[in-house]
Parts: structure tokens; sequence; C-alpha cells
């Protein structure tokens, strides 16, 4: 039972590494990829299953006891982004099969895009801050090579912004974890959530928690720091945007909510409410950014902004019904919003650009295509009975709940905004009629690939439908992960062993 | 009844692939859902005065929202409505949109929205009904849009979803506060525990947001715009949606919460008086269109207004009013819609200034339009009448001055509805006949069907008025809560109703006779209405689109500088905010630890610091990249006797090798790249000097406290104690990278693979180079 828990980071690390011997083959890199993309899921199905049958899961490496080695730990919450992930990481590699050109593919695509999912799972399994930091530096240089592979000047541009930008990150991540030890003595996040309350000051603690939340905020792209995003997402191909939208900048998020509800809950007033404020401030911004763009990737990439605003809402609400509401968002827009790019992938692929001004005519054309654009997109709005709805129902219901009326006034008004954004690309790429001055090439021999195309980006639009109308397992289930996640106790206990 | 709603789901779903396999007829063999519908519906009448028909399917118990339905009389009536002009439409659409490429999804939009509009009136559970509520908004936009290749279309179906989406978002924060001041969502128990939510604090916010999502969605004052822009749909949808159904769920809505919210004076106030106002302001912007649609449209928005305002009132008189109000409105106004799109289709012509005479031509849809013109126009023997006069009856009787200033409006509106009347029927149909772009004939059977039935109706119910008292006595009996007496009659004796009907007609027939007079005298308040709630809606979007990109120049500039200024700034914010707070301890121990270490420093440790300082202010001011670089490895070896002379050799050896080889990298990097000077201006360096400075600050502030709490115990201590008994080795740090924390290691492992990996790929692979090639 416990190998579960390596899994997710040996499988694509192992696909990676053969991968990487395989060098010359095309065939073999997409063999091993689809492989490890599948294998990867059953892992984390069944990982997903355990946990939520069993309990937190918990592996000391190396069979060092906790917390002096490094402790791997799966809660209902780690599971379940560990199950997403492995979800997005199969439809997109699928859909790299046929959306990929052959230059990337041949220079190390597949591998790198599997080791970015075992950054991923890292990230979301481990149970120590600075193996955490390791893993942040998987992800940071697998994402970097992938956003610069190809290296056109944009790409470039994009990369330099995204780079820098995140390495700030981690300085800022290092430095408050070298202190963090110094005060505490521990690494093991479970151990730190019962040394923090006793030895450490509390408002030390807190500085040091607005460190954390600087240095992950840059990592999930929140007000004010999210300019990496905006500046690099619309640049390399759409697969790879697709990825980085469902994946980076949630674990950001993960990594926020998992520090402050098991590390810093010692002035929550204080430290929740700034999130609170951030969450409000990064709502509005990232709507009004993707507002004012006029590119479809542009537009989705300024508008993941916006989407991490009401996750963290629910962190800052923190009450069992916000976090849970908070967690299943994370899931529906991982969902939404990297299917959004996938859809915009294969526009790409039918018209050769983004730009709004250029586009026209889908509606009629390629009517399953609309389909899923306008589930996916309305989802993202939060359109009843779509899976964004009942996240928003339910972070609106935690806000009432506790009396905090103006971020409910915030976040629906911005759902507002989203749907007008979606709108936008709607009429621009689908209703309007395509600019006459722009012969539209008939699709011909892109025809077969687009429909495998299709099947990736089906699957993830009827996701979004299942969850919403599907909603009541989700929500049960995202309730229990919450309370594991307020009730430190289980998971300290299982990484403890007391 | 969630099977009816879940067939037209399903049906819809299907629409676009049976429309291929059925061709032409598939408008007809549609329609048998809907007309089946209907009759099921009908079959419920004879047991609505015992207990209504209830059904519950739960869907997410945990946050209480069921699938369930409730079929009383207000439920039944809406629904009853929606699947028989769901038929009448279904069957139209097949002629007027006659061998459009899209066809198929015309009736998969059709059939969504009815079944939703279905939901949104069987459903008992309020969160189920904003669901529903929602899709029809939806299905609303996708039908306004259906001409998606004119600006116009996109335009108004844009318009109209965000204005009802934002009332709707309100509302949902309305409706989730009403469920947990109520403890229920259900609508059925809700009603019972009116007297709890009124006396509650929360009671006025409730009441303000589920208004603001009634209003926008029927269109009232000041959000009445987007109906008439929604116009834009193509003459089935309009006579469906945007006149006999959906506009007024908002309407159904009020009647339905009004047990738990009405009766208190800020409902009447809110809802008696936007209600009139819109009554009043619609009939009047009404007679100045000339385009038939876009007067039907504002008489709609003026007949909104007056089953809204009859909802304000709330006196069992009014709400008798209002339902038979609501029958006669969708049986004339649906029927005028589809005779104004049978006009527009068989003509070509939709200003009724420029149409005239064609009841010759097209004999049947004159005949159903010139039936509910009268009925429209409130001549006794049309149901209209009975309805006119229930609302006047109820009305006349009530106390004060409000109740004497809507009996002015009410009378006032409908002499304007007169004239509406008798501009959408008399105009085209009677009078000389007039050259037309098409040459008119009668539209095909599917598109005549509609007008006639409807008229038909409105005849029958008309001159037997009786006939509707089983269908609208529950209605008033479920929004009251209690056991009434509707009587429908054609005459009620002399009273003053039938006095002001009277009136009304004979007025409304010289307003219509002096209509060209009336639009001179209407003329400047017209010009006024340009600068209406239309402009602001424009004005917003715009000022919202402005801010949006202003905001976003401001913060995305594109320059990396800025974007790390803002980052450390930000943390530096956040953090010094914190370490203020702390700020009387934080000196205190700066006091102390200072005088307490002072005299512990030696004379080699100022030396090292003044290197540092000295390496970093060479790099700022160095003017090459080569000599940056070479600073910066001053600094870097600085840092390493630091750790020398803190007892930790390994590190500085391993600092000592790194700072060395970047030095050796970078100058053999830079030595094939240009040379330019680094040139910054004096205020950019004294800015960056600031923010550096300031973060150094709070870092070092940050050091310092963390160091005076060292001591405490420490895995540390375990490393030490076990790394040769445990890990066989006697370098801890060897131990602690590749046993203790072994898997830290594989990480950065895969790191520099990947690095390795991306280098030599950046390199070959120039994707974009080869395409400019």
């Amino acid at each position: 039972m416990k190998a579960l828990l390596v899994m997710p980071i040996v499988i694509p690390l192992v696909g990676g590494a053969l991968g990487l011997v395989a060098w010359r083959s095309r065939a073999a890199q997409r063999a091993l990829a689809a492989c490890g993309a599948a294998a990867l899921l059953l892992a984390a199905a069944a990982l997903l299953w355990t946990v939520d049958r069993h309990g937190v899961l918990a592996v000391q490496v190396g069979d060092w006891p906790a917390p002096f080695g490094i402790t791997l730990v799966a809660d209902l919450f780690a599971a379940i982004m560990v199950f997403i992930a492995a979800v997005l990481g199969a439809c997109v590699l699928f859909y790299s099969f046929w959306a990929m050109d052959s230059g990337r593919e041949s220079y190390g695509y597949y591998p790198l895009t599997l080791v970015l999912l075992m950054g991923v799972n890292g990230a979301f399994l481990t149970g120590d801050v600075f193996n955490l930091y390791v893993w942040f530096e998987v992800m940071l240089m697998a994402s970097f090579v992938l956003l610069a592979l190809g290296g056109d000047r944009p790409q470039l541009e994009g990369a330099i912004k995204y780079v820098t930008l995140n390495l700030v990150s981690s300085a800022l991540f290092l430095a408050a974890t070298g202190i963090l030890y110094g005060v505490a003595g521990t690494l093991n996040m479970a151990d730190l959530a019962g040394k923090l309350g006793e030895n450490v000051a509390p408002r030390l603690t807190t500085t040091l928690a607005m460190l954390y939340l600087a240095a992950f905020g840059i990592k999930a792209g929140l007000f004010p720091l999210f300019f990496w995003l905006p500046a690099s997402y619309h640049t390399p191909p759409p697969a790879v945007s697709a990825i980085f939208a469902g994946l980076l900048t949630k674990v950001g998020v993960y990594a926020i909510i998992r520090v402050f509800t098991l590390m810093f809950t010692l002035e929550t007033a204080l430290t929740h409410g700034v999130i609170l404020v951030l969450a409000a401030f990064t709502m509005v911004t990232g709507v009004l950014g993707a507002a004012a763009q006029n590119d479809f990737r542009r537009i989705l990439a300024f508008h993941i902004v916006s989407q991490i605003g009401y996750i963290i809402m629910g962190l800052g609400l923190y009450s069992r019904i916000a976090l849970a509401g908070a967690i299943f968002f994370i899931v529906h827009n991982i969902i939404a919003k990297s299917n959004l790019f996938l859809v915009s992938g294969v526009v790409h692929r039918l018209r050769g650009t983004g730009d709004l001004k250029q586009l026209g005519g889908l509606y009629e054309q390629q009517p399953a295509l609309s389909i899923c654009f306008m589930v996916s997109a309305m989802a993202l709005a939060g359109i009843p009975p779509l899976s964004g709805f009942f996240g928003k129902l339910v972070l609106v219901i935690a806000g009432i709940q506790a009396g905090a009326y103006v971020i409910v006034a915030v976040s629906l008004l911005v759902s507002i905004l989203t749907l007008f954004s979606m709108t936008k690309i709607w009429a621009g790429g689908f209703w309007k009629p395509a600019p006459e001055e722009r012969d539209v090439p008939p699709p011909g021999d892109a025809t077969h690939a687009i429909r495998r195309m299709m099947i990736p980006v089906a699957l993830l639009a009827g996701l979004n439908v299942l969850f919403g109308v599907g909603f009541e397992p989700c929500y049960a289930m995202a309730l229990r992960a919450a309370d594991q996640l307020l009730d430190k106790q289980a998971y300290i206990a299982a990484v403890l062993g007391t | 009844m969630l099977t009816a709603i879940c067939s037209g789901f399903i049906l819809a779903a299907l629409a676009p692939w049976a429309h291929r396999r059925l061709g032409d007829k598939s408008g007809w063999i549609f329609s048998l859902l809907p007309l089946g519908l209907f009759f099921y519906f009908m079959s419920h009448i004879p047991g609505l005065g015992q207990a209504a028909a209830h059904e519950s399917h739960g869907w997410i118990p945990s946050l209480g929202i069921a699938l369930s339905f409730h079929a009383d009389g207000l439920a039944i009536l809406f629904a009853a409505l929606i699947s028989g002009i769901g038929f009448l439409v279904t069957v139209y659409s097949g002629g007027y949109l006659h061998g459009h490429p899209l066809l198929g999804r015309w009736y998969a939009f059709l059939l969504m929205f009815m079944a939703s509009m279905l939901g949104v009136v069987l459903s008992n559970n309020i969160i189920a009904l904003f669901v529903f509520w929602e899709l029809t908004s939806l299905s609303s936009y996708l039908l306004i849009g259906f001409h998606h290749r004119e600006e116009e279309s996109r335009y108004a179906a844009l318009q109209a979803l965000l204005v009802t989406g934002l009332g709707g978002l309100a509302m949902l924060a309305g409706l989730v506060m009403l469920g947990m001041t109520a403890g229920t969502l259900e609508l059925s128990e809700l009603t019972t525990r009116g007297d709890l939510v009124r006396n509650q604090p929360e009671y006025l916010p409730i009441l303000i947001l589920v208004l603001l999502g009634a209003f926008t969605k029927s269109a009232q004052i000041p959000f009445h715009f987007w109906l008439p822009n929604a116009m834009a749909a193509p003459a089935p949808a309009s006579a469906y949606l945007h006149s006999s159904t959906m506009v007024k769920a908002g309407v159904f809505l009020l009647a339905r919460l009004s047990p738990a919210l009405g009766g208190t004076a800020a409902w009447t106030g809110l809802v008696g008086t936007i209600g009139a106002a819109t009554f009043l302001l619609g009939a009047f912007l009404a007679v100045q269109q000339h385009a038939m649609k876009r007067l039907l449209a504002y008489s709609t928005v003026s007949a909104l207004g007056a089953m809204t305002m009859l909802l304000g009132v709330g006196t069992p008189a009014a709400v008798k009013a209002m339902a038979a109000f609501c029958l006669a409105h969708a049986l004339y106004k649906a029927a005028l819609f589809l005779a104004a799109g049978a006009v527009d289709h068989e003509t070509g012509e939709r200003d009724v200034r420029r149409l005239g005479g064609l009841a010759g031509a097209m004999p049947f849809t004159a005949a159903g339009a010139s039936i509910a013109a009268l009925s429209m126009a409130g001549i006794p023997l049309f149901f209209g009448f009975a309805a006119k006069e229930l609302v006047y009856e109820s009305l006349v009787h009530g106390h004060g001055v409000f109740s004497i200033i809507l009996t002015f409006v009410a009378v006032a509106s409908s002499m304007l509805f007169l004239v509406v009347a008798a501009c959408a029927a008399y105009l085209p149909f009677f009078g000389e006949k007039k050259q037309t772009p098409k040459h008119p004939h009668e539209a095909p059977w599917s598109m005549r069907l509609g007008p006639l039935l409807l008229g038909f109706l409105t005849v029958v119910l008309g001159v037997f008025p009786a006939l509707a008292t089983p269908l609208l006595t529950p209605v008033a009996e479920s929004i009251l809560g209690a056991h009434v007496h509707l009587h429908l009659g054609l005459w009620h004796g002399v009273s003053l109703a039938l006095t002001l009907s009277t009136v009304t007609v004979a007025g409304g027939l010289a307003a219509f006779w002096k209509r060209e007079a009336l639009y001179g005298v209407f003329a400047l308040p017209m010009r006024a209405a340009q600068w209406g709630p239309a402009r602001w809606y424009d004005w917003m979007l715009q000022g919202m689109m402005d801010g949006a990109k202003w905001q976003t120049r401001v913060l995305q500039s594109g320059y990396l500088r800025y974007y790390l200024i803002t980052i450390i700034l930000t943390t530096v914010a956040v953090m010094g905010a914190l370490l203020i707070t702390q700020g009387a301890g934080l000196a205190a121990m700066l006091l102390r630890r200072i005088s307490a270490t002072i005299w512990e420093l030696r004379y080699y440790e100022f030396g090292v610091a003044a290197i540092l300082v000295a390496g970093i202010a060479a790099v700022v001011h160095s003017r090459t990249k080569l000599a940056a670089v070479a600073a910066l490895g001053v600094v870097g070896y600085g840092i390493a006797i630091v750790f020398v002379i803190f007892g930790a050799p390994d590190l500085a050896m391993t600092q000592f090798l790194i700072e060395t080889l970047t030095v050796i990298l970078f100058v053999l990097v830079f030595y094939h790249l240009p040379q330019f000077s680094l040139r910054a201006s004096s205020q950019a360096v004294a800015r960056n000097l600031a923010v550096a400075v300031a973060f150094g600050v709070v870092m070092g502030l940050l050091t310092l406290i963390a160091a005076d709490l060292r001591g405490r115990p420490s895995v540390s201590q375990f490393f030490l104690e076990h790394s040769y008994d445990m890990g066989h080795g006697r370098n801890i740090v060897n131990v602690i990278l590749v046993d203790f924390r072994g898997i830290d290691t594989m990480g950065e492992i895969t790191v520099l693979a990947v690095a390795a990996v991306g280098a030599y790929s950046l390199l070959k692979l120039r994707l974009g180079r080869r395409a400019d090639k």
C-alpha cells in the first residue's frame, strides 16, 4: 500500500529517464509517454481510492524516522491533486501526439513533460518543507525548458521573465526555509505544525508566514506578484500552455493552502485576512486583464490569475465548507482552463492564429469544437449546472456564513466579467464571420489530427458537465479533504507515528 | 415532472442530428413533445383544488439542494403556457426558418429553453430554480444571437446576457441568504416562514437582491433596455422567450416569493413603484416605435410592469387580476409576435408605416392578429377585456393616494395599449395597400397555426371567461396561500371599472386618430430617453474596458525591472508591517544583542564586511559586464570567508569553487557577446538602492530575530549522533545528502539532467529560425 505513495514520483522519473536513453527514437518516446501517463493515471487513482478509504498515508523515505528523514505523505487533498494532475497529464500527452511538432518531439518534449509531472507530484506528496523546495526546482527547470524549447523570439522573451521571477520566488522560499529551520529546528511539516505552536513566538511565525506567502504567491500568480504568468503563458505550443495553466499555478496554490492550514494557523485573523484581501485584488485585476486582451490565449492566460483569487478566497474564509469549496474549485479550474487552452490549440491548428480579429466562423464550421468551448467556457464563468457554478456557490455560501459580504460581492461581480471575457472569445472567434480578406484554408490533411485532438477536449468538457451534475460525491469528498486539513491530528499522527 | 423536463433536454440534444434525418418535417415532429407536455400539465388542473402534485429527487443533499418539483396553480399556469406556446413556436419555426442551414441548432436551443423554463416554474427548491433560471439566460443568449453574423445580434445577445446575468448573480446571493435565514431551500417550506424572514435584519438586503434578479429578467425600469434590443432574435424566439414566457420569469419569481417576502411597506413600495413606472413608461415608449417587433417589445415591457405592479399591491383582488392579465397577455402577445414575424417573412418589411392592406393577401394571419389586437386593446368579448376589468377593479378599491396614482397609471397605459394594438394590427393589415420589398402572400400553415389558435382561445375565453376560472383560481390561491373566489364574467354591472374601460377605449381611439400629434408632444421627452439606461450600459461597458486597459498597461508593463521592484516591495511591505507591530520588543532585542556581542567582534570581521560592501559597490558602479562579474566574484569570496570564520570550512570550499567557476564561465561567455556599457540614470540607481536597502533591512531583521531564538533542539543533533552508527559515514554532510535526505539529492540531480537536456535542445532546435529561411 505504501508503494502507492512513491509511484506518482517514480513512474514519471523512470519514463523520463528512459526517454533520455531512447533520445533518437520519437516512436519510443511516444510509447514511453503513453505508458507513463497510463501507469500514472492508474497509480493516482489507486492512491486516491486508498487514501479516501484508509485515511492519511505516509512513507518515511529511506526508513529514517520522521522528523529526521524525509516523509512522503498523502492526505485526501494531496491525493485529489495527484489524481487530477494525472488526468490532465494523460489528456495533454494524448493531445500532444497529434498536436506537437516533430522538432519539439525529437528534442525532449515527452521526457520533459514527464519530469514536470514528477515535480508536480513530488510537491503534492512531500511532507518536508525543504523537499518541497527541491520539487519546485524540478518543476521550474522542466517548465523553463518546455517554455523555451523551439526558441522563437517571443517564446524566449517570455521564458526569461518566467525564469527570473520564479527564481526570485525560489530565493524567498529558500530564505524563509532557512530561517524557519533556524528557529524551529526541523523541516518536517507535521513536526513544524507542533513546534511552531510551542517554541516560536506567534508574531515571528506570522512574519515568516508572510515570506512564504510571497514566495508561493509568485508561483500561484497572486496579485501583485503574477507578472510572469501573462508574460509567458501564451508563447509556447498550446499543449504546453495547457499543462502549465492546469498545474503550475495550482502547485503554488496547493503549497499556500498546505502551509496555511498545517503550519501557520496561530494568527488566522491576521494571516487569513491578508489572504482574503489579496484574493479580492487577484480576482479583479486578473479578470480585467483578461477583458483587455484581444487574443484567444492571452485572454485565457490572464484569466488564470483571476481564478486563483477564488481558490485563495476559500482559504481566506477558512471554514470547513470554504476549504471544500477551494479544493473543488481547483479541480474544476484545472479541467476547464486547461481544456480551453487545448481548444485554442485546435483553433490555432485550423486557422494559424489566435488573434480574435483574424478569427471567426468557427461556429458554423466546427460544431463539436464550439460545443466543447462553450461548455468549458461557461463552466469557467460559473453557469449552472456545470462544475464552476457549484464551486462558486459553495464559496458564496461560505462567504455569507462568515459575514464576508465584500468578498462575496467581488466574487460575483468578477464572475460576470468572466462571462464577458468568455463571450469575447465566443463572439470573436466563433460567431463572427471570418474576415473576408483571410481565405480560410481547408483543414485537409489536418482533419485526421484534429479529430484525435478533439478526444481529450471532449473528455475534459464532459468532466465539466459531470462534476457539475454529479456534484454531490465530489463535494462530499472535498468536505472530507477539508476536514483533514482543519483537523491536523490525522496528518501529524500519520507522519510522526504518534 | 423530472421526466417532463429531462425529455426536453434530451430532445434538445438530439435535435440537430434528428433534424438532418427528418428534413423539413422535423418541426412538426419535434412539436409533439411540447404538445404532449401541454396535455400532461393541463391534466393536473382538476386536482389543483386539493393537494398539489409534488415530487422530490435527491441531488446535492450536502447543500440542501434537491430536484424537487411542485405543481401548484401558479406552476401549472406557467407550465401550460410554456409547453402550449412552445408547441406553436416549434411548428412555426419550421416555416419561418425554412431551409436555414442551422435550423437543427435552432430547435436544440429552443427545446433547451423550454425545458429550462419548465424547470424554473416547477422547481420547489430555490437553488434548483436558479440553475434553470441561468439556463434560460444562456439559451436566450444563443437564440438572440442566432443571426450570429450580424454585429447587432451579437451585441444584443451579450447585452441581454450581461444584464440578466448580473441580476441573476445578485439574486443568487439573495437566495442563499434567504435560505440561510429561513433554514430551508424548499419553496413550500419557505412560504410558511414569511414572518420569520420578514423580522430578520437581513430581510431588506435579501429583498433588494432578489428583486434585482426579478427586475432584470422581467425588464423592469431601469433594466428594460435589453428587451427591445433582443428583438434582433428571429420572430419565434421573440414570441416565445421575449414576450410570453422567459421575461415573465421575474414576475413568476415575485409571485412565488411574495408569501415569504411580500406584504411589507418595502415590498409594496419597491415592487409597486417600479412596476407602475415600467407600466407607464413602457407604454409611452412603445407608441414611439415604428418597427413592428420593437413596438410590441416595449408594450411587453409595459405589460410586465403591470404584472409587477399588481404583485406589489398584493391584495387578493390584485393577485387575481395579475393571474388573468398574465394569461391574456401571453395569448395576445405571442399571437401578435407570430403575426409580425409572418408579415416580415412574407413582405420583407417591418416598419408599420410602410405596410398596409395586407388582409387581402394574408387573411388568416390578419384574423389572428386582429383578434389579438382587440384583446390587447381591451375590447369586450375578447379575453383581454375581462383581465383589464379585474385590474381596474383591484385598483379602484384600494386606499390612499397610492392606489389613485396607480389607477391613473393603469388607465393611461391602457389607452396607449390600444394605440399600440392598432399600430400593430390595423396599420399593416387594413387601409390602403402599400408596396413591399416582397410580393405579399399568405404564410404557410405552420406559421398560420399559432396566431389562429391563440386568437381562437382569446375569443373563446373572452366570450366565456368562466372557462378560465379552474386554471386561474388555483394561481391566486397558490400565491395568496388562502382560498379565494374568482369571478370572471362578461358583465359585472355598471361599475367604476366599466366606466374606466369606456374612458380607456374612447381615449385610446382618440389618441390613435391623432397619433401624429402625439409624436410631436412626445418628441422632447423622447430625446431625453436617448440618454436613458441603454446609454448607461454602453458607458459602463466602455468604462470597464478603458479601466481594464489602463490597469493592464500599468500592472503588466512589460518591463522586468518593474515586476521585480513590485514583488520585492510587496514582500517588504507585508513583512515590514508585521515587524513594526513588534517594534518595542524588536528594539529591545536588538539593543540586548548588540550590547552582548559587540565586544566579541574581531578586527578581521570588519575587514571582511568592508570587502563585501566594497565589492557590491563595485558591482553597481562598474561600466562593463566583465568588471561587474569580477566584482561579484569578490563578493562571493567574501561570503566564503565568512563561512570560514564561523566554522564551516566545507561550505566555504564549495563557495570558493562555485564563485571561481561562475566567473570563468561568465568571462568565457562575455567574450563572445558584443560589448556595451551598462548605464542607468541616477534616479533609477537611487530607486533601486532604496528597494534593495529596504529588502535587506527587513531580511536582516528577520534573521536577527531568528538568531536570537537559536539553541533550541534541532534535528541536526540526530544527524551528528547517528551519521556514523546508522549512516555509516564520517562526513555528516555527505550522509545527509545521500542518505538522510537522499531524495532531495535525487531531485537536484534531475534538475541538473533537465538543465543539460535543455541547454542541448535550446541550442540545437531553432524552429523560429528555420521557418525564416
